[in-house]
This record gives C-alpha cells, sequence and structure tokens, in this order.
C-alpha cells in the first residue's frame, strides 16, 4: 500500500464524482418530492402507486393563496366566464375564490423577522468582535466565554419563561419581540464567528488608515469591514437559516400578527382531506428566500468555511 | 519638514517596560536609524513617534510642538509598514489616494498629485492593477507612494526591506536613499540590519533591552563604540574580546596583557578589576616575529581580504588582512595590534573615556 499526494487517478476520481453526485441525489430527493408535489392536482398527490409522470397544475398554489367556498351547480353555471385561471381551476372543484389566504401575511411576517434578527446580529456581533478582537477588555475571555454559553442549552429550554417575560413586557405575538427573540439566539454565534474573522486581518490596516489621517471608525468601516464581508456573508446565512427555519419558539409565542410561515404552513387544510399540494406549494415558497440569498453570498460561504485554514 | 526631539520617551506594557527613559534629536531632514536586535523597543519608539503607541512618559516634539499625546492623523507623519499594509481591496491608486481623500482634497488635484508620486517611483503603468498581484518591490513602491504623497512633516518606516529576498533588498535601499536625498524629508528607519543602518543612516541610535546604547553617526558608531554591546553588534565580522584583569589610571596610554604590552589611545579615566580590550578584526596585523602569538585554525577567503579565525592566549580572536598574505592553518603567527584604534571596556561593559573616543562619549 503507498500513500501520495498526487493527483488522483481517473478511476479515483470517478468514484468520488458517483459517490457525491449519489449523496446529493438522495438529499435532494425529499425536497424534489416536495417540489413535484406542489404542481400535482389533490388526486395525483394522494394517488397509490406515487405518481412520477403527471400532468402539472397550479391549484396547490392557488389554494395556498386564496380561501374558497363550495357552491351549488345552478349557481357555478349562472356565474360569468371565469377571469382568469386561478379562478378557472377552482371552478372545476365546484368551488368560488371567497378571497385571498393568510399566506401571504405569514410569508412577509418571516421575511421581515428572519432578515431584520439577521441584520441586527450581524450588526451587534461585528462590533462586539471588532471591540474584542483589538482592544483590550477586562475579563475578555470569559464574557467570550458566558456569550457562548448562552448556546449551552437547547433555546428551547427557556422557552416557559421566555413566554411569561414577553406576555409581561408585550411582547407576545410582535415583530419585534421575534426579532430580539432570534437575535438573541444568533447573537453568540456570530460574535465567535466573526471574532475569528476579524482576528485575521491584520492590524497594520486599520494603523495604516489611521496613519493616513482617519479616525478609528472611519478605519473600522472603511478598511475592516471590507476585509471581513467573507466573514460577515457566511455568519449571516447561518443567521438567517437558523431564524428562518425556527419553529417552536413561533408556535409558541405567535398565533395572529407575528406569526412566521412555519407555524402556518401546517396549518393549512383543505376541505374534506388535507390539501397536500398547498401545504408543498408553501413548503417550496418557504425555501425559496434562503436558497437565493445563499446562492447569492455562495462565494463568500464557500471562501468563509475554509478562511484561515490557508494562508493566503 | 521636521525636527523631531525626543525627551526621556518610555513605555511600560504591563510589567514589561519596552522603552526606558530614551532621549535623543533627529534633525531636519536627516535619515535617522533606530538600529536594535528584536525586542530592543526600537518598533515601540517609532511607533509613539507616529501615534500607533501612547507614551507611559516622556516628550516628543515634532518642530517644537509637544505631540506624544494626540492621535496619529492629527501628527501628519507618514508610516511605511514592514508588511506594507496596502489596502487590499483598493487598486494602487485607490491606495495612493487614500491619505489625500481624507483631507478632502479635489478629485482632480488628486489625480494629479497621485501621478505625480508615481512617476517619481516609476509605477505608472500599474496604477490600476489591483495590489494583490503586485510583487513585493512593487508593493514597496505603493506603499512608499501612499506615504509620500501628502508631503508629511516626517516619515517613519518600520523595517520595510524586511520583507524583500535579499538580492532586491540591495536595490531597493539605494531607490530609498536616493528618495530620500530628493525629498530631503526628515526619516526614521528601524532596522535589525546593521549593515542596512551604517549603509543608509546619516545617524544611528543602537537599541538594547530597552536602552539607547549609543547615539551617533555611522562612523562613530563603528569606530568609538559606547559600550561592548554596540561594538559587538555592529560591524561583521564583530570586534575582538580580549579579557584581562588591571587597573587603568589617567593618562595611561599602555596596558597589560599577559606579559604583553599593548598600545592603546591615551586613557581619561580611572578603572580595574575585570576589563576587556576591544579590537576590530581589520586592526589586527599578522607577523612573523613578536612575542604574542597564535596559532591559525581557518581562513576564510573573501576575494580582497580573507578572515583568519585565531587560537590565542585570550580565546579565539579573528582578523581581517588582505587576501595576498600567505597563510596556512595550522602556523603560528605573531599578532600586532593598530593601538590608535583600542576601546578599553570595563566590567560592565560601559567603554572607558579615552583621546579615541573624547567627545563622542558622554556617561551619565
Amino acid at each position: 500500500m503507498s500513500y501520495s499526494i498526487t493527483e488522483p487517478s481517473n478511476g479515483q476520481k470517478w468514484i468520488a464524482g458517483t459517490l457525491v453526485i449519489l449523496y446529493a441525489v438522495i438529499t435532494m430527493i425529499p425536497l424534489l418530492w416536495i417540489m413535484m408535489t406542489s404542481f400535482k392536482t389533490p388526486p395525483d398527490s394522494i394517488s397509490y402507486p406515487p405518481k412520477v409522470f403527471y400532468e402539472p397544475s397550479l391549484e396547490g398554489y392557488v389554494n395556498l393563496f386564496t380561501t374558497r367556498t363550495r357552491v351549488s351547480p345552478e349557481k357555478l353555471a349562472s356565474l360569468p366566464p371565469p377571469a382568469n385561471f386561478a379562478e378557472e381551476i377552482v371552478r372545476n372543484r365546484d368551488m368560488v375564490i371567497a378571497g385571498p389566504s393568510k399566506f401571504g401575511g405569514r410569508f412577509l411576517n418571516s421575511v421581515i423577522i428572519g432578515f431584520g434578527s439577521t441584520f441586527l446580529s450581524i450588526f451587534l456581533g461585528t462590533l462586539a468582535a471588532y471591540a474584542f478582537s483589538r482592544f483590550k477588555i477586562p475579563l475578555a475571555d470569559d464574557l467570550l466565554f458566558f456569550i457562548l454559553s448562552t448556546r449551552m442549552m437547547p433555546p428551547i429550554a427557556v422557552a416557559i419563561p421566555i413566554f411569561l417575560m414577553y406576555r409581561k413586557l408585550g411582547l407576545s405575538d410582535t415583530h419585534l419581540g421575534m426579532i430580539l427573540l432570534y437575535t438573541a439566539v444568533n447573537i453568540s454565534l456570530a460574535v465567535w464567528l466573526l471574532k475569528g474573522f476579524i482576528d485575521e486581518i491584520p492590524r497594520e490596516y486599520e494603523e495604516a488608515a489611521l496613519i493616513d489621517g482617519y479616525t478609528r471608525f472611519q478605519a473600522f468601516y472603511k478598511v475592516v469591514l471590507p476585509q471581513a464581508a467573507t466573514g460577515i456573508a457566511s455568519t449571516a446565512i447561518f443567521c438567517l437559516i437558523f431564524a428562518w427555519n425556527e419553529y417552536a419558539f413561533a408556535v409558541l409565542l405567535t398565533s395572529g400578527t407575528a406569526q412566521t410561515a412555519p407555524p402556518f404552513i401546517p396549518t393549512i387544510i383543505g376541505v374534506g382531506g388535507l390539501d397536500w399540494p398547498a401545504i408543498a406549494a408553501g413548503a417550496t415558497l418557504f425555501l425559496l428566500p434562503v436558497m437565493i440569498f445563499t446562492v447569492m453570498l455562495r462565494k463568500h460561504l464557500l471562501r468563509g468555511i475554509t478562511f484561515g485554514a490557508v494562508r493566503k | 519638514m521636521a525636527e523631531i526631539v525626543i525627551k526621556n520617551l518610555r513605555k511600560d506594557f504591563g510589567d514589561f517596560t519596552a522603552v526606558k527613559e530614551s532621549s535623543f534629536t533627529i534633525a531636519d531632514g536627516e535619515f535617522f536609524m533606530l538600529l536594535g536586535p528584536s525586542g530592543c523597543g526600537k518598533t515601540t519608539t517609532l511607533r509613539m513617534i507616529a501615534g500607533l503607541e501612547l507614551p507611559t512618559s516622556g516628550e516628543i516634539y515634532l518642530d517644537g510642538e509637544e505631540i506624544s499625546q494626540r492621535p496619529p492623523s492629527k501628527r501628519d507623519i507618514a508610516f511605511v509598514f514592514q508588511m506594507f499594509a496596502l489596502y487590499p481591496h483598493m487598486n494602487v491608486r485607490r491606495n495612493i489616494s487614500y491619505p489625500l481623500v481624507s483631507q478632502g482634497m479635489k478629485r482632480r488635484d488628486v489625480r494629479t498629485k497621485v501621478a505625480e508620486v508615481a512617476k517619481i517611483l516609476g509605477i505608472e503603468d500599474m496604477l490600476d492593477k489591483p495590489v494583490g498581484g503586485l510583487s513585493g518591490g512593487d508593493r514597496q513602491r505603493v506603499a512608499l507612494g501612499r506615504a509620500i504623497v501628502r508631503d508629511p512633516k516626517a516619515f517613519m518606516m518600520d523595517e520595510p526591506l524586511g520583507a524583500l529576498d535579499a538580492e532586491f533588498r540591495e536595490h531597493m535601499s539605494e531607490e530609498l536613499r536616493a528618495l530620500h536625498d530628493r525629498m530631503n524629508a526628515t526619516t526614521v528607519y528601524v532596522t535589525h540590519d546593521q549593515l542596512e543602518a551604517m549603509q543608509m543612516g546619516d545617524k544611528i541610535v543602537v537599541m538594547n533591552n530597552a536602552v539607547v546604547e549609543q547615539f551617533g553617526t555611522p562612523q562613530d558608531i563603528y569606530d568609538k563604540p559606547a559600550s561592548r554591546f554596540v561594538a559587538d553588534f555592529i560591524g561583521s565580522p564583530s570586534m575582538n574580546f580580549l579579557e584581562f584583569e588591571g587597573a587603568i589610571v589617567n593618562g595611561q596610554s599602555q596596558v597589560e596583557l599577559g606579559h604583553h604590552q599593548v598600545q592603546v589611545p591615551t586613557q581619561l579615566e580611572q578603572a580595574s578589576g575585570a576589563m576587556t580590550l576591544g579590537v576590530r578584526p581589520e586592526h589586527i596585523r599578522l607577523s612573523d616575529q613578536g612575542d604574542f602569538r597564535a596559532q591559525v585554525l581557518a581562513v576564510e577567503y573573501l576575494g580582497t581580504t580573507q578572515i583568519v579565525l585565531l587560537q590565542s592566549n585570550f580565546g579565539e580572536l579573528k582578523a581581517r588582512v588582505d587576501a595576498a598574505m600567505p597563510v596556512s592553518v595550522g602556523s603560528s603567527v605573531a599578532l600586532e595590534f593598530d593601538g590608535s584604534t583600542i576601546t578599553l571596556f570595563d566590567d560592565s561593559g560601559r567603554s572607558l573615556r579615552s583621546t579615541l573616543n573624547e567627545g563622542v562619549i558622554a556617561h551619565g
């Protein structure tokens, strides 16, 4: 048996490639199935054996965004022709659109709370990380440990005190309350990750800026921030994924005005059975923002993960 | 351009003293070297002048103004870092123009000024390149450009050639010196390389263990070292030290080394006990006749000269002699010292005052 660090042979590359593709396919199947289901009609979605080839339909998406009422065939016949494709789909099921559903609002809540808490975590995290990295802070190590210790238990373990506290403070079911909660959970991750990134930036850059006539704060945002962009981007992705997907606190603390999409999607129950295409449509749309955000910052994320591992 | 006066400057980091009560004056337009081994406090001194560290006590005067507690942006001093510290997210032009932008200079004037500086440094063709792809020398030129573009009162340079490879260093040091002569700007330059200091400096401060050991011209520091440390640190190969027990009285011009009488410059103070006689390798002559003899251990041929390693009763000595002189390893030779160049050091390593170094060395 010999070991080498030379270029792998074609055979080895082929095996490695196959394994990676296989793994990717396996992890993609549930997502793919959700997306496929979202374009099925309700009967197709529950047919047995499951249909892999089917005629795509937008019924799931229409049902997701609307509420509908059943009407008698006579009444249906007396209506003017359907004004758009959505109405046509609904009338095929002997129903008419009664109004919009709550999904749009819930989705918007998710966007506000998810991105709001991500922004706040990054904003506070960057300042704290910079301070920890550059200034002599008394008990800095203990403070950093304390910050990390908030992640040493599952956040849900403190659900009851938080629930009571939020009710007292009037933060229950508010956007601000959820943003603060997710920021509190994310900030320790943000401080630790960003401190690592900022530690890697040589102090000379800031010193050069100080010499060049800038104040400390100008040096921070004109020189340090651009250098830390990679770290900030990857940290932001982690923060957003947590805040976006959080379910337990959202169920517990929101019900109306500030309810996010995760607790809402399972409540989409159709008439006479679970409306799987609508639920799948909700899940598919819910995936998109994080996916787009991650793809946009993908370059930074890849560099970010290996940052510091190799000297540039 | 400016004169810099350092008075009793001190810097403590907790229990550690980096710079201990240092005082010296840097004249207007001087190329001034801060020389010493690593950890001697030379960089800390430089950073205090620039304002990147605040002194624990003491004063720094720039053109008569006390500036020791001012932020760096209020000092009008430029700094060239060892690792260049070019802003990696900006191209060459933006790097050089950055100090001007902070002053709020008009964009047109900035362009003209940057072009002017680029011409001086010969980097006009790379102004729009990112700094990432530049070679070490070009990075150094850009860093210099960033420093000279705003016509500061003084330049601080922290081992600016340290990151370059040896071949290029020589070339760059000439370029630096030429640039200085052209602009006549007060420059403070930190280095641990004694050759670089001798080569480029108008004046040198030698520091060791947070203390200024000597302050003077390269010639004075080489010929008239104030302490054994300076004598040892400057010169390659360094000075030979011959230890002996004895007593010196005022006016004495000979010392007894074992059984040999050695001529020394007329001594101007008294001392006794353990002493050291210091003689530079080029001030040792080899001859056939004489009673101060040594064994030749090795010969290092250097082209015009050769270094002869000798074993004497006072330990190993090195002599620099003409390359044409035949010297064979293992043979016994007689040594003669050039008496007018010898320095004596007392027990503490301080050099004794004599007609050689009178006026150069002022001991407390």
